[in-house]
């Protein structure tokens, strides 16, 4: 205290300043509360996004030195057979992989009673969400094996002679997609479920007084009330169809010759597996798969404003 | 007490004389096989050098196959270890070009490697220099049951025209001739290399993953014409890129195939599935042209010294150490594979034995598609033979494709 009020004239000039941190403290607060988080978000995030731009314009094995292409990379992705298998399965995988939230939003409905055990049902049905992606891979492999599995079973039961659905590049895409939905309806259920807990039961009171049943209920009372869930659930399912890639690596390896790649595993093939190491390739797939992603993203965030707003 | 404090300190004294040496001489090792018999190989002649050093601390880590063939990429340049293992030939290019490889040639000139080793020299070799120490080398060829064979009145073929009876019979018997699972795509190229190498010989088959033939070569056209005659009426399994080469394993156990095109790791899975060596029999790929040289696959694996390695002195003596005859003898009877030293002996395992005998009369050694042809090609290269053996129809438009993705890689 002492050395304090000695010094009084050298402690003006940090009053000042610590005025403005007082009173903008308010101000403040959640800037530092959120730091650690922003920190990291850019440093993980942010910064890889524009690092692997930079790459995609380079010719680089990830050892020796860099050498510019410019758009060299981008060319000959234009020139790339497996890249356009890529981009067209990449289309089946957006297109089909919507079917999970119609068929979520059944099951939700289906599930949504109060009956004795409806707990375990629920649980059930949520069941393959939980288990890892990989396990689904393998079951579903094992399942469509036209030896053992229970495709072939079934096909033989018929008479008929069983598709080698992962050898087939006309089916392989589909039969990993399919494999997909699985958890995928899951997800979707389970945002669906919760969804009706907070659908009123006074506007469902009021459009049975107005004579709404069945369709009519649900296409005019529920579902707008489900918005926000349908919502996440599109957005959800866009963002898990562009990422496929651990059902991709367990199931094929985007075999049979490369007819079930996807962007996101095809990048990881050029630039990380055992036969790759183009980092600079693979960034140029990455870039693209980004800029796909950026749509979706954009539309996501506009519309999140345009809810908080109003 | 003061006595036995400065006894004890006379000892500390004493030891860290003797122990200087001992702290220099930290050496750490990766190895890159966790299976039982490569792990407890490796394990064991860890044991005899540490035995024969006793001043060398060894530190050892081993890795599983598959993720070291990544995860090396990452300590060669972050944390060296001072000894690694990994492969020759195209394989250890990337890494030679980049630097991060010790150049070993003066170990070879000290120790007559040359002479000892010469067989895998070529493959050892990059821009005239040296730059590891192989171990172990083990032959490829066509495995097969002998009692179906025998059952059938099946000899094991020489020639092509043979073979093609063989398959013949055997398909009319309700038996697939040759089993294969190209899911993980090498499979496929052990085949094409047999192909090439009976074909054409083994001059083209280095100048093919050189990148000095292309694909659409009047002389690949006809490997590929020759495997059509195999493809067409259906003598390799059905569903094969479904299968793993564990999987295609299955139906030769079962006896619902009777051959496979494989290297002498299959010989393992095939006594556990329950055959006995009755069962089982090894014949060198048939003949296909007549005239044309036999060369052989034999992948090698070797020792390597990354140049950041901190301990390269101790390291180069392991690397002298693992080439000693009967060091690599016990190692490979061990691990059921062939020793490189010309100075060791081989197991007496009858495929041990065999493919002694068939890779010591070969014309030259060929390591294998994918470890002599650059990464890239290689993986384009396979994904084509696998589509041709689903869609032979389409031979054209996959060699032109490799031809354009081959233009690319070696510019």
């Amino acid at each position: 205290m002492a050395t304090n009020n000695g010094n009084a004239a050298t402690l003006n000039a940090p009053h000042g300043k610590r005025s403005w941190l007082h009173r903008n403290r308010i101000k403040m607060a959640p800037w530092l509360f959120l730091a650690p988080g922003l920190i990291f978000f850019f440093i993980y995030v942010i910064a890889p996004i524009f690092e692997s731009i930079w790459i995609s314009f380079y010719a680089w094995d990830g050892l020796g030195p860099k050498e510019w292409v410019g758009m060299g990379n981008y060319v000959e992705l234009m020139d790339d057979d497996r890249f356009y298998t890529s981009l067209v399965n990449n289309v089946w995988w957006l297109v089909l992989y919507m079917l999970a939230v119609p068929a979520g939003l059944g099951i939700a409905l289906f599930l949504n009673q109060t009956v004795t055990g409806i707990r375990i049902y629920k649980s059930l049905f949520f069941f393959p969400f939980v288990i890892s992606q990989v396990v689904v891979g393998l079951i579903f492999t094992w399942f469509y094996n036209p030896d053992f599995g229970i495709v072939g079973i079934v096909w033989k039961f018929f008479g008929a002679s069983p598709p080698a659905i992962l050898a087939d590049e006309d089916l392989v895409t589909f039969g990993i997609i399919l494999a997909g939905l699985w958890p995928q309806i899951a997800y979707c259920m389970i945002l669906y479920l919760t969804g009706l807990n907070n659908v009123s039961p006074d506007q469902v009171e009021a459009g049975r007084l107005d004579n709404a049943k069945g369709w009519k209920m649900l296409w005019y009372i529920i579902l707008p009330q489900l918005k926000p869930a349908t919502f996440i659930a599109v957005v959800v399912t866009v963002i898990g169809a562009l990422r496929s890639f651990d059902l991709i690596a367990i199931m094929t390896q985007g075999g049979p010759y490369g007819s079930s790649n996807v962007l996101a595993y095809y990048m990881f093939e050029t630039a990380l597996s055992e036969y790759g190491f183009r980092y600079g390739y693979g960034s140029a797939i990455a870039t693209v798969l980004f800029l796909i992603m950026l749509v979706y993203i954009s539309f996501f965030l506009w519309r999140m404003y345009q809810d908080e707003k109003g | 007490m003061f006595k036995s404090i400065s006894k004890t300190a006379a000892a500390l004294a004493i030891t860290s004389i003797l122990g200087a040496p001992a702290m220099a001489g930290d050496l750490s090792i990766i190895f890159d096989d966790l299976n039982p018999a490569p792990k407890a190989g490796f394990e064991a002649a860890v044991e005899k050098f540490k035995a024969a050093n006793p001043d060398i601390n060894v530190t050892v880590s081993i890795n599983d196959r598959e993720a070291h063939k990544t995860a090396i990429r990452n300590f060669l340049s972050a944390e060296a270890p001072d000894v690694t293992s990994w492969y020759p030939g195209n394989r250890m290019a990337p890494f030679v070009n980049a630097g991060q490889f010790e150049d070993v040639s003066d170990l070879w000139e000290a120790e007559g490697f040359s002479d000892s080793l010469a067989s895998t020299k070529s493959a050892m070799t990059i821009d005239g220099k040296q730059w590891g120490v192989p171990y172990t080398y083990y032959q490829w060829g066509m495995y097969y049951r002998a009692d179906i064979f025998a059952e059938h009145g099946i000899e094991p073929p020489k020639t092509w025209e043979e073979l093609l009876a063989a398959s013949a019979k055997l398909k009319e018997a309700g038996i697939t001739p040759i089993t294969i699972g190209t899911k993980n795509l090498w499979p496929a190229a052990g085949v094409f290399d047999y192909l090439n190498l009976r074909t054409n010989g083994y001059d083209v088959h280095n100048d093919l993953t050189a990148g000095k033939i292309k694909y659409t070569d009047p002389r690949i056209v006809d490997v590929f014409e020759k495997w059509r005659e195999l493809v067409e009426p259906g003598y390799f399994i059905e569903n094969h890129a479904t299968m793993s080469w564990q999987d295609a394993m299955a139906a030769f156990i079962k006896g619902e195939a009777a051959m496979y095109v494989m290297g002498n790791f299959a010989v393992e899975s095939m006594r556990d599935g329950g055959l006995s060596d009755d069962q089982i029999d090894y014949f060198p790929f048939p003949e296909i042209t007549p005239g044309v040289a036999r060369a052989e696959e034999a992948p090698t694996d070797a020792f390597f010294i990354p140049a950041n390695a901190k301990n390269k002195e101790d390291a180069r003596k392991f690397l002298a150490f693992i080439a000693q005859p009967d060091i690599q003898t016990e190692w490979n009877e061990t691990i059921g594979q062939l020793p490189i030293n010309k100075n060791s002996s081989v197991g007496d395992d009858k495929f041990l034995q065999k493919g002694f005998e068939t890779l010591s009369s070969a014309s030259g050694l060929a390591q294998f598609f994918d470890r002599d042809a650059p990464a890239e090609m290689a993986k384009a290269g396979m994904e084509g033979f696998q589509e041709f053996m689903i869609k032979p129809e389409r031979l054209d438009d996959i060699l032109k494709r490799l031809d354009k993705i081959q233009a690319r890689v070696y510019k």
